[in-house]
């Protein structure tokens, strides 16, 4: 990888200019993300329920919101729910996208260039479009999942899919990682190409058996892609809220199938108690953050290498 | 390719690859393929794998509710402005960041990382408080202005990538040969980030048009949909009845996506993990 990030730093002499065009990108920034968070702390600690929606002014609660969050069992219960689903997503993407690409190296080329376009499909479509042909894919009543399992012998006739939270969340991560596959096998591919051959070679010439090989060379070179990767992986699962929202109005309890996402979004948008929501959203950003860091650093060593 | 691969472990990875295809198009196949079925074909308990005698009749109801317009509409309209601004707004500032060294830089740049990081999930309550106060709830603005900052992050790292690409000597060269330093900026690199600018305003168009969750909490007004709004209500609605129009509607909204995808995709993969690829 050569991102060609040119050394020579070429205007040393001090300007304003550098300054003034970064003006607009901090304001927009700063109007559209920066003020709402701070507005968000603040929300947070105020009692901010449907009286002040009409009109009657906030009252300062302290940590009253917090508290009320860290006590509620149901909170603690979607946290739960939250990271189990966003694990097991993550897992399960890496593992199959991780799988795909190293047998990648080894298909036929015609066969790896039909899987690469194949991926690149389901990498494009929309996130609503790919939902929405999953739950007919899943569809109770004539849904061609219901038909084909039907077909191999099992009892699917009329088996309604988002009714159980357990199935609900199966059906839910089928979608995610479907979505999320593909990424991660495009990626890891391209590290595995800049994996040296001749280490590879030498090891072989040593002895060293498929799998040795595999344990000991490959997957430690390439261990820095596959840490970022695995890391947004978990950023991205965490905040998961569109495919729980469609699924969750196209059938199965928002109470056991709520996540993070769209706890916020009901307690604040759907129920107005902002002050609450605040505070659940405030827990999610902290938590976000703190997972963000090591990626932080893993981009700006390529930047400090500049 | 030094190494032949073993001819069993060749044909194990061709079968997954196979089976890993079909995994991953079937879907995408299937939308396409019951966009052109008509009710009773979608209805039978045996399901039409080709569509034989399909017609277009899906697309012509789709595109004959006003709905379905009045949101592509929206969508054009907030997709648009997000795509002008954000290309303005990140093309000035990763000037400033890759052709000059100034205090704050490596803040900026630390900033933007963390930034394209936040889920807009734990942001949106506040989001919608502030566009409740300045007045600009359903409004194409509105929407655009959260847009702009979800997508600058990415927009600003990218095309700084692109503008170091493209060596500072050049510039140097024209300045020698008489130019100022603005002249040289737009004579010589301006032209090279073409494709640079193209790549990250489908990328912006990309992110827009699919955008569902701040779009939901922005645009709480049946007139004020955007498409892929109006397609999750579209199947709410006719619950279970009517596969065939929305699978109309998950194409239609899916077919610039894919093909703008395509284009772009190779440019895109490299720029959330090139600092990891290096190692």
């Amino acid at each position: 990888m050569t991102t060609a990030d040119h050394g020579s730093a070429p205007q040393a002499r001090r300007t304003p200019l550098p300054y003034v065009l970064i003006v607009p990108a901090v304001v927009a920034l700063g109007l559209a993300l920066g003020y709402p968070l701070v507005r968000q702390v603040i929300l947070s600690f105020q009692e901010f329920g449907l009286r002040q929606q009409f009109g009657n002014p906030p009252e300062w609660v302290g940590f009253e919101n917090y508290r009320d969050l860290v006590t509620d069992p149901y909170l603690w219960k979607v946290t739960l729910r939250s990271v189990v689903f966003c694990l097991v997503n993550a897992a399960a993407t890496m593992v199959m996208g991780v799988a795909l690409a190293l047998l990648m190296q080894h298909m036929s080329k015609p066969i790896r260039i039909l899987v690469q376009s194949g991926l690149l499909l389901a990498w494009a479509m929309p996130v609503v479009a790919a939902l929405t042909v999953w739950e007919w894919l899943f569809d109770t009543q004539y849904g061609v999942i219901n038909y084909l399992l039907t077909k191999l012998g099992f009892d699917f006739i009329g088996h309604p899919w988002l009714l159980q939270p357990l199935s609900f969340f199966f059906v839910a991560t089928v979608i995610v990682v479907w979505m999320s596959v593909p990424f991660v096998a495009f990626t890891v591919y391209a590290a595995l190409t800049q994996v040296p051959e001749d280490l590879i070679e030498a090891a072989e010439i040593d002895g060293a058996s498929p799998f040795q090989r595999l344990r000991n060379i490959v997957l430690p070179s390439i261990r820095p892609v596959l840490l970022v990767v695995g890391l947004l992986q978990v950023i991205w699962d965490l905040r998961v809220f569109t495919q729980i929202y469609v699924l969750q109005k196209a059938g199965g309890s928002t109470r056991d199938t709520n996540l993070l996402g769209t706890l916020i979004y009901r307690l604040g948008i759907g129920s107005g108690n902002f002050g609450m929501a605040a505070a659940v959203a405030m827990f999610m950003l902290v938590l976000t953050v703190t997972l963000t860091a090591p990626y932080v650093r893993a981009m700006l060593r390529q930047e400090g290498e500049s | 390719m030094a190494r032949p691969t073993p001819r069993p472990l060749r044909l194990t990875a061709n079968i997954l690859g196979v089976a890993a295809f079909l995994l991953a198009v079937f879907p995408v196949y299937w939308m396409v393929n019951s966009s052109f079925l008509d009710r009773r074909e979608i209805r039978n308990p045996v399901p039409t794998w080709v569509p034989f005698g399909g017609s277009l009749d899906n697309y012509k109801t789709v595109f004959e509710t006003d709905q379905f317009l009045n949101a592509l509409k929206i969508s054009l309209m907030v997709t648009g402005l997000t795509i002008l601004v954000s290309l303005a707004f990140a093309f000035i500032a990763s000037v400033a960041v890759s052709r000059f060294r100034f205090r704050g830089r490596t803040t900026f740049i630390v900033a933007l990382l963390v930034i394209q990081m936040i889920p807009v999930e734990g942001l949106f309550i506040s989001q919608y408080k502030m566009l409740e106060t300045m007045d600009l709830l359903n409004t194409v603005v509105g929407l655009s202005i959260v847009y702009v900052a979800a997508v600058l992050p990415f927009t600003i790292w990218t095309l700084r990538g692109f503008v170091s690409g493209v060596p500072y000597e050049l510039e140097e060269a024209a300045m020698m040969d008489g130019c100022s330093r603005t002249q040289a900026f737009f004579r010589v690199t301006f032209p090279l980030l073409a494709p640079g600018l193209v790549a990250t305003g489908v990328f912006g168009f990309i992110q827009a048009w699919n955008e569902f969750t701040l779009a939901l909490v922005v645009m709480t007004r049946e007139d004020h949909r955007t498409l892929p709004l109006w397609l999750t209500t579209f199947s709410d609605v006719n619950r279970g009845t009517d596969w065939g129009g929305i699978m109309a509607g998950s194409t239609l909204i899916a077919i610039p996506v894919v093909i703008f995808f395509l284009i772009v995709q190779g440019r895109m993969v490299g720029g959330l993990t090139s600092g990891a690829v290096k190692g």
